[in-house]
């Protein structure tokens, strides 16, 4: 069990041993000449009229909610996968009586256009 | 070791990829690819132009704009780059052989819930992007990384929920257990005997014979999860956060020399994760169509190397070079229809790409599991 987290952790240090030494090289190659202008966040042009933070489409936040649904489903998908052929017509049945109410649930949002754009 | 190992070589290997998209580009649009870069007039094919990438990547200045968080501008990259690095380490390049007394298993960490940590990782490469676009303070990258939030966790979903159909079948999340599950052959229409009995004439049984490969038994499954991991990649045709004609480049505008290097290297590096793993769950992983394991050492090893007098060693040996040029014939194979798909696709609207998600492939996803559930049950697998 422990021998998988120590592959895991090799692999995660080598990982970000590698994005990080690349910024590093980066920060002792690249030139730095910085000048107001060329600071400006790009706006086509233009100087920036009005600030990107600022209040977003509702949309988004509820396709976060959809997900946070979904996915915590999804999760609940997977064990049960895993050891089916066990439980056999009980587990098939249970998770029938687990997914009917989201499926009304997703049909719901789906009536109500929540999922339109 | 091994992690090492493999950490350099996907390192190296991310640059050949952008070389492998340009030519193929170029092939496709009737045009000469990239061949300019030479060194002392030597340019073979081109391939210079990734280390030429790299090089100017690096000594370019690294401009970060005013009123941007510095912090999570630059820590953006990292996030976007490390997942897509470490999500190698747990599909499998081969089985697991036996030299002497010693075991060896081409897989840097081989935990029960493998395919359950590809899912993981690949969540936390969403924040990488969302964190871009915010930290940047630009109109364009804020759009873009809204965009790819949005995209990103929705394909999620039913990326998880499309390959539920293969844990069903194969009954397990090990990434090296599916890929073993795969090692053998099936018969197509076995299913005919077992739901309204009478058997088969000799023939159908004898020939209509496929090895067990996800694609066969889940192919709705395999078409979903391609579907969905293309568009969690956010490539052609599901670029809508850098779509160039209208968001410049997206929540990587502000992002310029190795700061921008580490997102397109990210990107490319998924390519591969992403035929590592369809590879795995759907194509057999590293077992050559036909010939088990068994069967190749035991012929090796039995025959030709009782012949030339080697021993089981040299049978094992020879079984894993096979398996890992299969794996590798199997990833560009998937390489290719990735780079394939990207030039002969055009962008999606954000609307189609949505509804495609939400609408079609999640309902179809769930029936797509009880009907797997289902057959499993009837067939008794």
């Amino acid at each position: 069990m422990l021998a998988d987290f120590t592959g895991i952790l090799v692999i995660l240090i080598v990982g970000i041993a590698v994005a990080v030494g690349m910024l590093c090289v980066h920060l002792v190659l690249g030139p730095r000449r910085q000048f107001r202008a060329k600071n400006e966040p790009f706006e086509c042009g233009e100087s920036q009229i009005v600030s990107p933070h600022r209040r977003y489409a509702v949309k988004f936040y509820l396709v976060a909610i959809l997900f946070v649904i979904f996915d915590v489903e999804a999760i609940f998908f997977y064990p049960w996968a895993a050891v089916f052929t066990e439980i056999g017509w009980f587990g098939f049945v249970a998770m029938a009586v687990f997914t009917v109410p989201l499926a009304v649930g997703l049909l719901y949002e789906w009536m109500k256009g929540g999922l339109d754009w | 070791m091994t992690a090492v190992i493999l950490g350099v070589v996907v390192g190296a290997f991310a640059p050949v990829i952008t070389w492998i998209e340009r030519k193929q580009s170029a092939v496709m649009q009737d045009r000469i690819g990239a061949n300019r870069a030479d060194i002392g007039g030597i340019t073979i094919l081109g391939l210079l132009h990734p280390l030429a990438d790299v090089i100017k990547l690096l000594s370019k200045e690294d401009v970060v704009p005013t009123g941007a968080n510095r912090v999570l501008h630059l820590i953006a990259p990292v996030i976007a780059a490390v997942p897509a690095i470490i999500a190698y380490g747990v599909i499998p390049f081969g089985s697991t052989y036996v030299f002497g007394g010693e075991t060896i298993s081409l897989v840097v960490a081989n935990p029960d819930w493998g395919f359950l940590y590809i899912f993981v990782i690949g969540s936390i490469a969403t924040y990488g992007t969302v964190i871009a676009g915010w930290a940047s303070n630009n109109n364009w990258s804020l759009l873009g990384s809204l965009r790819a939030s949005a995209q990103m966790i929705s394909y999620e979903v039913t990326m998880g929920l499309s390959v539920v159909g293969c844990f069903l079948v194969y009954e397990t999340l090990k990434l090296t257990d599916m890929a073993m599950a795969q090692d053998t052959t099936f018969r197509v229409f076995g299913f005919v005997e077992v739901l309204f009995g009478g058997e088969l004439p000799w023939w159908v049984s004898q020939f209509a014979v496929l090895p067990q490969w996800g694609i066969f038994l889940q192919p709705l499954g395999f078409l979903m999860f391609l579907t969905c991991i293309m568009a969690e990649n956010k490539r052609p045709p599901f670029d809508l956060p850098e779509s160039e004609s209208e968001l410049v480049a997206g929540y990587f505008t502000e992002y310029s020399g190795m700061r921008f290097g580490l997102f397109f290297m990210s990107e490319f590096i998924e390519v591969v994760v992403i035929a590592g793993l369809i590879t795995t769950v759907f194509l057999g992983g590293w077992a050559v169509p036909f010939l088990s394991q068994e069967w190749i050492v035991d012929r090796v090893g039995n025959g030709f190397g009782a012949f030339a007098g080697f021993g089981d060693g040299f049978a094992n040996g020879f079984c894993m070079l096979v398996h890992f040029a299969t794996f590798l014939v199997k990833v560009v194979a998937v390489i290719w229809l990735q780079m394939a798909l990207r030039w002969t696709l055009p962008r999606f609207r954000y609307d189609q790409v949505m509804d495609l998600c939400w609408k079609v492939m999640l309902p179809l996803s769930l029936v797509n599991i009880f009907v797997t559930a289902a057959l499993v049950l009837l067939l008794g697998e």
